[in-house]
């Protein structure tokens, strides 16, 4: 017998008790304001929220954020946003991201509750430069933002997936006594752009 | 695997020689646990999103068959190549095998804690792989060849002075460094060149849903998504119980997971993973390893229901002074305690001991495991395997001699209560009282409770 079947009929020879699958509402927190949650929990943990009012003003607000202003790498993935640097759209191993030192990306939406962002692999062709890069920024539109995470699964389907992910601040780690260093292995600093509304 | 048997209170006694330092681990979990009472104070709904998970979870245990067929179903549909493993040797067959088909030499490893339960580095590397953890605290621990003291927070024993020295002899950094900030930097640059340099990535699994075949690995350093987006070669090593019925559960043990383990609203990166990317190749591997004998016993099965958040770690005040290398298993603390001594009651039969029965573990559980309750009923399990030290046993079988007895518990209280003050110290305090050791047993009344009681009663009669 195979170890699959053997796994199988192990379990299937120990009957136990029934117990029902909840149901997936509930009567879950939304905010009043959730663009204000989203903004103050993505300052906790140790992220950066940017506001633009409009696409036209896009390239304003990014000029205000230092690490792009100073970066001679970018790979930018925003309609009407120039990459530098190289070729970066182009690139087939992803090994040769490892020099990128900004990237730009639209995520889809944004979670209030803990300042996630949802990304998935349609948008950004080579997973890796959302890690690699030195630098993150993401774009979302500032209406389209979920209270909760029972609200973020609703909308994503995974029908098509391959990869998605949610991103919640920079990469962190505080595995040395507890204390805080922001910029463990991915990206050492996370912005997200809110485009439109205030 | 042989072990002798594991005796706690030993290897307890020896971490807490060192009070400042036992202090210092007691503060930095208890530092910990308080950010987790403020996160999941800050969730309205707490205690609702507890039930659901544990309903969830035992849902999905009572028929764990079906969902992981169907997750079989859906994750080969999606060009997924899913493997499966009775026992530990299993599975590190199966992942040396893929790695060899592919020619593979070096493996960067992100944090799973199935893969120490089956001991798959030392078996790699004897096969001439190299493999590098690369979660910060396991890279430490790795470095120093120890294992992981805490599931989550592996390096919470170690100081960053003693980081510092590890670092200036294997990473080549300033002798002395200890700032935290420093010395992560330089595991950054070191950990990059791994990560160029491998050719597969292996990972835990946090959650695998049964409805669409994907999983979710949740990390804050970002080294996992590193370590499998640049190789074209992913593994994803997961048990049996990981499985989750629905996408939309997803939304429940997220919430729950980072908040319990280390007070964040969510952990910096929650992956899913359905399908390899145009060119790459991944693989699951479903392992058994005991879960299914486990999940056979009504009294501990929903220690199936863990989610490896660590919070009974954290808040226990056995493990916060006595640390995780006094358990002698992969997973310490109340559910680790748990889970090794069902697995092998002989080797790990002190560590239910290991335990004051606060049940404080039960309460922060963000599945409703009984922790408590397990580790009581295990004492009872033990006892009667005769697998106690025979002191413990005879003692226990005097005390219950006379418990069962009015009369003579009456006469013996009466006896102790004339003697005593009059004995010598030798005769109180020696070897036969292991209780006595730390502390010095009450001043006796001259009175029984029950003689003032009587007495009481009759007075204000």
């Amino acid at each position: 017998m195979s170890s699959r079947d053997k796994i199988l009929s192990d379990l299937r020879a120990e009957r136990i008790p029934d117990v029902a699958l909840p149901p997936t509402a509930g009567n879950w927190t939304v905010y009043d304001d959730p663009r204000q949650q989203f903004v103050q929990v993505l300052e906790a943990v140790g992220g950066r929220a940017v506001t633009a009012p409009d696409e036209g003003s896009l390239e304003t607000a990014l000029s205000g954020i230092d690490v792009y202003r100073q970066a001679a790498r970018i790979w930018s993935l925003l309609p009407g946003i120039p990459s530098a640097g190289g070729n970066w759209s182009e690139v087939t191993d992803p090994h040769d991201l490892e020099t990128l030192e900004c990237c730009l990306v639209p995520g889809e939406f944004g979670v209030a509750e803990n300042g996630a962002v949802w990304i998935t692999h349609t948008i950004i062709p080579q997973r890796a430069a959302l890690f690699v890069t030195q630098h993150l920024i993401l774009v979302i539109n500032a209406d389209q933002l979920v209270h909760n995470m029972h609200e973020a699964y609703d909308r994503i389907s995974f029908e098509q997936a391959q990869f998605g992910i949610f991103i919640s601040g920079p990469s962190k780690t505080a595995d040395i006594e507890q204390s805080l260093v922001i910029g463990a292995h991915g990206a050492r600093s996370l912005t997200v752009v809110l485009l439109g509304g205030r | 695997m042989a072990h002798a048997n594991i005796e706690h209170a030993v290897d307890a006694a020896r971490f807490i020689d060192n009070q400042e330092r036992t202090h210092w681990h007691d503060q930095a979990l208890w530092f910990v646990r308080v950010k987790r009472d403020r996160a999941a104070g800050s969730v309205a709904e707490w205690e609702e999103l507890r039930s659901r998970a544990a309903q969830i979870k035992r849902h999905t245990m009572s028929r764990l068959a079906d969902y992981l067929e169907q997750f079989e179903e859906q994750a080969t549909r999606r060009g997924v190549h899913v493997h499966w493993a009775r026992t530990a040797e299993d599975h590190n067959r199966i992942v040396l095998e893929i790695l060899s088909r592919h020619h593979v030499e070096r493996v960067v490893k992100s944090k799973s804690m199935l893969t120490e339960e089956c001991h798959l580095n030392p078996f790699l590397e004897r096969h001439g792989i190299e493999v590098v953890d690369t979660d910060l605290g396991e890279r430490i621990v790795q470095l120093r060849k120890e294992p992981p003291s805490h599931i989550v927070l592996p390096a919470i024993h170690i100081k960053k002075q003693e980081v510092g020295e590890t670092f200036h002899q294997h990473l080549g950094t300033e002798k002395g460094a200890s700032d935290p900030n420093y010395l992560t930097e330089a595991a950054r640059g070191h950990l990059r060149s791994k990560f160029m340099a491998a050719e597969a990535g292996i990972t835990g699994v946090n959650f695998a849903v049964a409805e669409t075949g994907g999983f979710v690995v949740c990390t804050n350093e970002g080294n996992a998504d590193i370590g499998i987006s640049l190789p074209r070669l992913h593994i994803a090593c997961m048990g049996i119980e990981k499985l989750i019925p629905r996408a939309a559960d997803l939304a429940v043990f997220t919430r729950l997971l980072a908040r319990n383990a280390t007070g964040q609203p969510i952990t910096t990166y929650t992956s899913h993973f359905h399908a390899a990317p145009p060119g790459g190749e991944l693989h699951v591997v479903l392992v058994d390893h005991g879960r299914s004998a486990l999940r056979t016993s009504s009294k501990f099965r929903e220690a199936l229901c863990c989610i490896r958040c660590g919070a009974c770690l954290n808040t226990c005040p056995v493990y916060r002074r006595s640390g995780g290398y006094s358990y002698h298993a992969t997973i310490p603390g109340p559910i680790g305690s748990v889970l090794n001594a069902t697995q092998d009651a002989k080797t790990y039969h002190s560590l239910p001991y290991a335990c004051s029965l606060c049940g404080s573990c039960s309460d922060v559980c963000p599945v409703k495991i009984p922790l408590d309750q397990q580790l009581l009923a295990l004492r009872g399990e033990i006892a009667e395997q005769k697998y106690l030290p025979l002191s413990k046993r005879v003692l226990m079988k005097l005390t219950s001699f006379v418990m069962c007895r009015t009369w003579l518990f009456n006469l013996s209280g009466k006896v102790a209560r004339r003697i005593m003050p009059w004995m010598p110290r030798f005769l109180i305090y020696n070897r036969l009282n292991a209780w006595g050791r730390q502390r010095e047993i009450p001043e006796f009344p001259k009175q029984s409770f029950r003689e003032l009681y009587k007495k009481r009663h009759e007075q204000s009669r």
